[in-house]
């Protein structure tokens, strides 16, 4: 789960770790009232979940109350990747002596936690990791969440050369593991970690991301989730217990499980049609699940054919039947079905479907044919 | 000879007294596998099926002799669960329960790098080597005894690759299901010298996925340790690309992890790749007959 930067900035605090003054604003009313309670220049960033804010001009810098709200209104009406931003930022403005980059994530292939820095921090850090690996730390925590400092201390002294540096650094970084840990999360991330003209370390931008299987863990971390960036079928979906991310094509697929539903999609593909969504309809057998996949499939207008693709396992063909049969006797369906069946009760399932007159398809390539075909009709 | 379980394996099931665990127990002990014991605690003394629970995976170990463990606790309770086997020194652990948080595989990825344990899984669906024995979720009616050795990301998508070697007389070795969270006990690259070293195994069936580096990894595996023929499927490619997450995962990884990116990986290590699943049966004969 991502949340917004001014969210994570409220994170960084609580944990102790330096942030500009600021807050967010949801009117330029808003907006006049924190700049005035902190001082120009103020630097104005659109909330929203997506990268490259500043290469899309949703992040600006304004020097008096004028341009703070000719700023604000023009970043609030921008379109950053699909999204216009509820609320911006307002920051005060950093004097930026130099730029950083510390974060703290999982190495899924080690299974552990690492620490990344760099004394080039900034938007380029990627390139920065590709052409010069050598300026990237990395640190392996080895499976220790114990935040023993001698430890992990040197990761500080190899960024800094300045003594005071290297201790404020080292107290930053200890209190983003100890977010990292406490909240679990997958990335703690400070980029642009900057040193100001003081001599001082400020956290320029904080991204947090939360492992959505620890989420029961942290019941307070819910009410961060911004709803607005999650399709609404998608988030209905959830609640099914259906997995489904709606796409361009008008091929829609029912499939069990996530690898063979990827599987379905590259092949409807590479047979000349367009996929209209993912849709995992998981491991159960609920017939309910089918009805409602089908119901959210239905309302994309684009749709010309339901390709419904079923390899029983623990799912159950004839479960699957039913599920079918329900959906034809409850909804309206104006657009063809396209049915592959093949594994646990496959037998029962097309007896079923056969006597209510739908052809079954063994062979998935044949069913995708077909509805590929039809697509195009 | 077939990789990691036959007819002689003893296995308990953890989450025995649940709905999934006691399913499954059920069907794995009809397919043929030596269902010596289940656990649940708080629950021992009761029998499920003709199977003994017992408490504990120690009082399992001390009465049954067994040799590996299947999971099908709640994922909340899953760590403990897999902790506990470590502690046991079971050789064998397989994990299905889907939805443990990151940093609690963390802690037993840890746990398992001093240990004598091989973890499989989580959220997966287990592994095979037909008509020995099946531990897991898979319907067994589709695999066949034979020379294939299979490895997967996949639960569902293995399957519609295994009926297709089945229906074509391809009969396997073994098929191993790894998992499809982030961050797993057995990867490509382990089975890889598993099935290189199996006797019985004279092809190897590779079905991975978009995201991650373990196609990447399995290519160099293959390059230096693989001999026998390997062909591949990649699902994905029609996938839109995967929302980013900061810049560190990109740092980490530092290479792409697209479809077609793990696919030309692959072929660069000479493994055969195919577009289609039902593809693999045709163009593994091939290469086998090249071969002699």
């Amino acid at each position: 789960m991502k949340i917004h930067e001014y969210l994570a900035r409220n994170l960084f605090a609580e944990f102790g770790i330096p942030i500009a003054e600021g807050d967010a604003a949801q009117t330029s009313d808003e907006a006049l009232f924190i700049a005035h309670k902190i001082g120009f220049p103020v630097v104005i960033k659109a909330q929203v979940l997506a990268g490259g804010r500043g290469k899309a001009g949703g992040i600006k810098i304004a020097g008096n109350e004028k341009q703070l709200v000719y700023e604000f209104n023009r970043i609030k009406n921008l379109n950053i990747k699909g999204y216009c931003a509820q609320r911006l930022l307002i920051v005060k403005a950093i004097d930026i002596k130099k730029e950083y980059y510390l974060a703290v994530t999982i190495d899924n292939i080690k299974g552990d936690a690492v620490i990344i820095a760099s004394a080039e921090g900034g938007v380029e850090i990627e390139e920065t990791a590709k052409a010069h690996p050598d300026k990237i730390i990395k640190f392996y925590m080895q499976g220790d969440k114990i935040l023993d400092e001698a430890r992990w201390g040197p990761v500080a002294v190899r960024l800094f050369n300045d003594a005071r540096l290297q201790q404020s650094a080292t107290s930053i970084l200890k209190n983003l593991l100890k977010l990292f840990f406490e909240k679990d999360c997958s990335l703690a991330e400070i980029n642009p970690f900057v040193v100001n003209k003081d001599g001082n370390l400020v956290a320029a931008d904080a991204k947090v991301v939360f492992d959505d299987n620890a989420l029961y863990r942290h019941p307070e971390l819910i009410a961060l989730r911004d709803l607005k960036y999650e399709d609404a079928d998608e988030l209905e979906a959830k609640d099914e217990g259906l997995s489904f991310v709606k796409l361009e094509g008008n091929v829609g697929c029912i499939v069990n499980g996530a690898g063979l539903a990827m599987g379905t999609m590259d092949t409807v593909n590479l047979l000349g049609g367009r996929p209209a969504n993912f849709l995992d309809v998981g491991g159960s057998s609920n017939p309910q699940k089918v009805l409602n996949a089908v119901k959210i499939l239905l309302r994309n207008k684009d749709i010309k054919v339901i390709l419904i693709n079923i390899f029983g396992g623990i799912t159950r063909c004839d479960d699957i039947a039913n599920g079918i049969l329900t959906a034809l006797k409850q909804i309206d369906i104006p657009i063809p079905l396209v049915i592959r069946l093949t594994g646990t009760n496959e037998k029962e399932a097309k007896a079923l479907l056969t006597q209510a007159g739908l052809t079954i398809y063994t062979s998935m390539r044949q069913a995708v044919t077909q509805a590929v075909k039809i697509s195009k009709d | 000879m077939s990789i990691l379980i036959d007819q002689n394996t003893r296995v308990i099931v953890q989450g025995i007294t649940g709905r999934d665990g006691s399913f499954h127990a059920k069907q794995m002990a009809d397919y043929g596998t030596k269902i010596v014991g289940g656990v649940t605690p708080g629950k021992g003394g009761q029998e499920i099926n003709g199977i003994p629970v017992l408490n504990s995976v120690k009082e399992a170990k001390d009465k049954t002799s067994c040799d590996a463990a299947v999971i099908y606790v709640p994922a909340k309770f899953a760590k403990d669960a897999i902790l506990e086997d470590i502690a046991n020194a079971i050789p064998l652990i397989v994990c299905i329960t889907e939805g443990i948080p990151v940093l609690d595989m963390v802690e037993v990825k840890k746990a398992l790098s001093h240990s004598q344990s091989r973890l499989v899984g989580p959220n997966c669906p287990g592994l095979i080597s037909p008509g020995k024995a099946k531990i897991g979720i898979m319907p067994g009616h589709i695999h066949k005894s034979g020379d294939i050795g299979v490895v997967s990301r996949s639960g569902t998508l293995t399957y519609e690759v295994v009926y297709n070697l089945t229906i074509n007389n391809m009969g396997q070795s073994t098929c191993i299901g790894l998992g499809g969270d982030p961050i797993i006990g057995t990867r490509f690259v382990d089975v890889l010298k598993l099935f290189q070293e199996d006797p019985q195994t004279k092809a190897i069936v590779m079905v991975g996925e978009i995201g991650g580096g373990d196609e990447q990894l399995a290519a160099e595996c293959i390059k230096k340790h693989v001999t026998k023929p390997v062909a591949a499927f990649i699902a994905g490619r029609s996938a839109p690309s995967g929302k980013r997450m900061g810049h560190a995962g990109a740092i980490i990884s530092s290479g792409e992890s697209t479809a077609d990116a793990k696919m030309q990986i692959l072929r660069d290590a000479g493994v055969i790749i195919v577009d289609f699943p039902d593809e693999i049966p045709q163009a593994l004969t091939a290469r086998l007959k090249l071969r002699g």
